[in-house]
């Protein structure tokens, strides 16, 4: 095997957080390091799972990190996310997760009731995502080394037939749809935080898509070009890294965007963009045109896909970009963040 | 969202909209300069200048008090943090803006306890919460801002809470107008006024504009449709020769302003006699610090900072985009080694300084965008 | 400077006069309410919220009163394009009388 000299082109000099919060500095991070030497000198764009052969048999694999504060909060915990996060990066690429291994890094002085709270909450999540956990690995570290616990999931799972996405498929015309109301799960955990004081009947939303995407498949099938769960970074980085990809334009209509009035509140509130904020529940897909109404169709009569909505279409232009358009005609360009969103006061 | 989103409504925008037109003299480029850091947010969150006719041209002002804080100040604040047991507290508007030796954030990943609040009564109630720590607030903002610290510092002295102070780095609107009139370069118009700080101040301190210095001033809110209807204001002023104060944030402003906050304002605050503002050099008589009276929670006087100051690159020409001359695309720096990512000046600090906004909302529109057509339908 | 909101008091808290609940689409908060003691807001009565701090209170009538001027920014026109549709001698005149006057 010929050995490549793989250039690095990431340049700051130390590891930063914004590295870590699925925006543009994630990007540069994963594609000026760890693309060039892991992945060879023609990387093809990054999925959310890779798609490897063994003996013929094409299966996807992925794995996925989770680290939050507080590990409990309305509507979940780290042990749901863990599972969830995976099962839905599978799905998202196409695939069913048929197994998850799982790896504990736990903080000396983590109290054991906390940990069986998050084990058993891993267990329930993966019966009701109908996939097996089949084996797994525990460290751990010195107190105030890991914030409690970090969990890393990879899943493997086979390719769903009749669905092919990658952002090559993706054609002007296609449309966008979204699977349900976007922000809840970050939004919930800004207040479970404490730290802004503030209250909402809000729930994180973290829950397992495949059954969504398996409706959408079912029904239309090939027609789905490209899929995508907008955690970190929100529906925005998403979109963006799409548009980047593809090289085509991503026009969205800011009335179509389904968004719950507290998300909303606690966005005007703060200065956030609900476009920028994470969401566990929810995913993207780009349908050809003529079948997006069955998409769309399918989506809201499968439980948990009443509010999916379609919110926009891909064009020749802004190439490269995302815009939001109002229905009194003004827009907007959406890029994705550095970092995290944060609020502010001007 | 209740007295919001009547504000938004799209065919009352639009007619709006359809009232500029009518009013903008054809033969005429209008150059109207909104004031405030938030119009300018607004102005490109709801894609307003879409709207406009093309001989009007919106210029956005110094009122971003992030923007127009020298590098040194937060250098001195975090060199105040990083006393043992202080906790840093500030807006998250301040958490990226870069020091001498990185943001509060990284200073935050190096180990600093470093937190974002959304109140200065929050970093209060961290200094209750934290007897054994002492809770540094980096207060920052206009008059809009500053009574809201003026009244927390008196809930700390009324009760009796030791381990707080307040690094003052308030400044005030007028000063920032008047540099903007006496540039001779400038070629403004008429003014959006800043409809926040005029609820504090009210709208009579802009008499002079209309009167001496012969600019229309509306004060004006923040919703698309305040921002439409204050331009209809100030075209009608400009057709009919007026030159005058006017308010159309009526429904949130007092002309009179806040006597209470003034007040508090007042009792706690005294003017500086002079104040570095970044890429508009030194103006007297335009930022606050805290009275002698409450020098126990004054941050400044509490702990030595190194107070040196640290200019901008020569290549910035943040100044003259401040004042309107040019604009963020033609400073040499913009885009290249000048980005929100990597800010060198002033005005990409902050994601509402003019040239942070032009580059996140507007710049890759322009660049990519030779004829959008929006879509008419998007099916289902 | 300047993001402000308005929201609506929900409940006043007895036991500090100067501060308050405030609701926003759901979303609540304690407000202080200290920089309105003059006029103090009561339960019910919307404010505009700034860093956790009541600024103003808001008045209906002038956010109605000036509602209705851009709605009828739209229709004093069409009013006056429809009576010079009618091609009488002083459009002038006519303009104003479409105007009440």
């Amino acid at each position: 095997m010929a050995s490549v000299v793989s250039k690095i082109r990431f340049r700051d000099p130390q590891v930063e957080m914004a590295h870590g919060a699925g925006g543009k500095a994630s990007r540069r991070l994963i594609d000026g390091l760890f693309a060039p030497i892991l992945f060879g000198s023609a990387p093809a764009p990054l999925g959310d799972a890779a798609h490897v052969s063994i003996n013929g048999n094409c299966v996807a694999l992925t794995t996925d990190s989770f680290v939050v504060r507080p590990l409990r909060f309305p509507g979940g915990s780290i042990g749901e996310l863990a599972v969830n996060g995976t099962v839905n990066d599978l799905a998202v690429s196409g695939a069913k997760a048929q197994a998850l291994v799982v790896s504990y890094v736990l903080e000396a002085g983590l109290s054991t009731e906390i940990l069986e709270a998050e084990v058993r909450a891993m267990a329930a999540a993966a019966s009701a995502a109908g996939v097996v956990i089949a084996g797994g690995d525990t460290k751990v570290v010195e107190h105030g080394k890991a914030d409690q616990m970090y969990i890393t999931t990879s899943g493997i799972g086979h390719l769903i037939p009749g669905v092919s996405v990658s952002p090559a498929a993706v054609r002007c015309g296609d449309k966008i749809l979204l699977s349900g109301p976007i922000g809840d799960h970050g939004i919930t955990i800004l207040l479970a935080r404490g730290e802004l004081d503030l209250d909402a009947d809000l729930r994180s939303d973290t829950r397992s898509v495949l059954p969504l995407v398996e409706a959408m498949a079912d029904a239309v099938g090939a027609a789905i070009h490209w899929m995508r769960d907008p955690t970190r970074g929100g529906v925005a980085t998403s979109l963006n890294e799409l548009a980047n990809d593809c090289g085509l334009g991503i026009v969205l209509s800011e009335d179509r965007i389904p968004v719950r009035d507290e998300v909303r509140g606690a966005c005007e509130l703060l200065g956030l963009d609900p476009l920028h904020i994470a969401n566990e529940g929810q995913f993207l897909a780009v349908v050809a045109a003529e079948q997006a109404e069955a998409a769309l169709d399918a989506l809201r009569a499968t439980p948990g896909g009443r509010e999916a909505a379609l919110i926009g279409e891909i064009s020749e232009q802004p190439a490269g970009a995302v815009l939001v358009t109002t229905l009194y005609g003004g827009s907007r360009i959406v890029d994705m963040l550095v970092g995290d969103p944060l609020p502010r006061i001007c | 969202m209740r007295f919001v989103d009547e504000f938004r409504e799209p065919e009352l925008i639009t007619r709006t909209a359809d009232e500029i037109r009518r009013l903008a003299d054809p033969t005429r480029h209008y150059r109207f300069m909104e004031v405030c850091g938030g119009h300018t947010h607004s102005i490109y969150r709801f894609g307003l200048k879409d709207l406009l006719p093309a001989n009007i041209e919106l210029v956005h002002g110094p009122g971003c008090p992030v923007c127009v804080l020298p590098m040194g100040r937060i250098d001195d604040g975090l060199s105040m943090a990083e006393q043992p047991d202080v906790i840093f507290t500030a807006f998250g508007d301040m958490m990226r803006v870069p020091g001498t030796r990185g943001s509060p954030l990284e200073h935050k990943a190096r180990g600093m306890d470093v937190r974002i609040i959304y109140s200065p009564s929050d970093a209060l109630k961290l200094a209750r919460t934290n007897p054994g720590k002492h809770v540094m607030f980096f207060a920052i903002g206009f008059e809009t801002t500053a009574p809201s610290t003026a009244l927390t510092l008196m809930r700390a002295k009324a009760l009796g809470i030791h381990n707080f102070s307040v690094f003052c780095n308030h400044v005030t609107i007028i000063p920032a107008i008047r540099a903007i009139l006496d540039s001779p370069d400038m070629r403004i118009d008429a003014f959006i006024g800043p409809g926040h700080v005029s609820t504090v101040i009210g709208c009579r301190p802009y008499a002079w504009i209309a009167n001496n210095e012969e600019k229309p001033i509306v004060v004006a809110g923040f919703e698309p449709l305040d921002v439409l209807q204050s331009i209809v204001m100030l075209l009608r002023q400009l057709n009919e020769n007026e030159r005058k104060v006017e308010n159309q944030y009526k429904r949130a402003v007092p002309w009179e302003g806040n006597r209470a906050a003034l007040k508090a304002m007042a009792e706690v605050f005294e003017l500086r006699p002079y104040f570095e503002w970044r890429g508009l050099g030194f103006i007297s008589q335009s930022a606050l610090r805290i009275r002698e009276s409450y020098a126990e929670w004054d941050a400044e006087r509490r702990f030595s900072v190194p107070g040196v100051r640290v200019t901008d690159p020569k290549a910035a020409q943040c100044g003259e985009v401040l004042k309107g001359v040019l604009k963020p695309a033609q400073c040499k720096l913009f885009g290249k080694e000048c980005t929100p990512e990597r800010p060198v000046g002033a005005l990409m600090v902050s994601s509402e300084g003019s040239c942070a906004a032009y580059y996140n909302y507007e710049h890759r529109k322009t660049q990519v965008l030779t004829n959008v057509s929006m879509p008419t339908s998007l099916g289902a | 400077m300047c993001l402000a909101i308005p929201g609506k008091i929900v409940d006043l808290l007895a036991e500090d006069r100067a501060l308050a609940v405030v609701d926003i689409l759901g979303v609540r908060r304690k407000v202080d309410l200290g920089l309105l003691q003059d006029d103090p807001p009561s339960t019910g009565e919307w404010v505009l919220i700034h860093v956790g701090f009541a600024m103003s209170k808001i008045s209906e009538a002038d956010a109605l009163d000036q509602l209705r001027m851009l709605t009828d920014l739209g229709e004093s026109e069409a009013a006056m394009e429809e009576v010079r549709g009618y091609g009488l001698g002083d459009s002038e005149d006519a303009a104003s009388a479409a105007r009440g006057g």
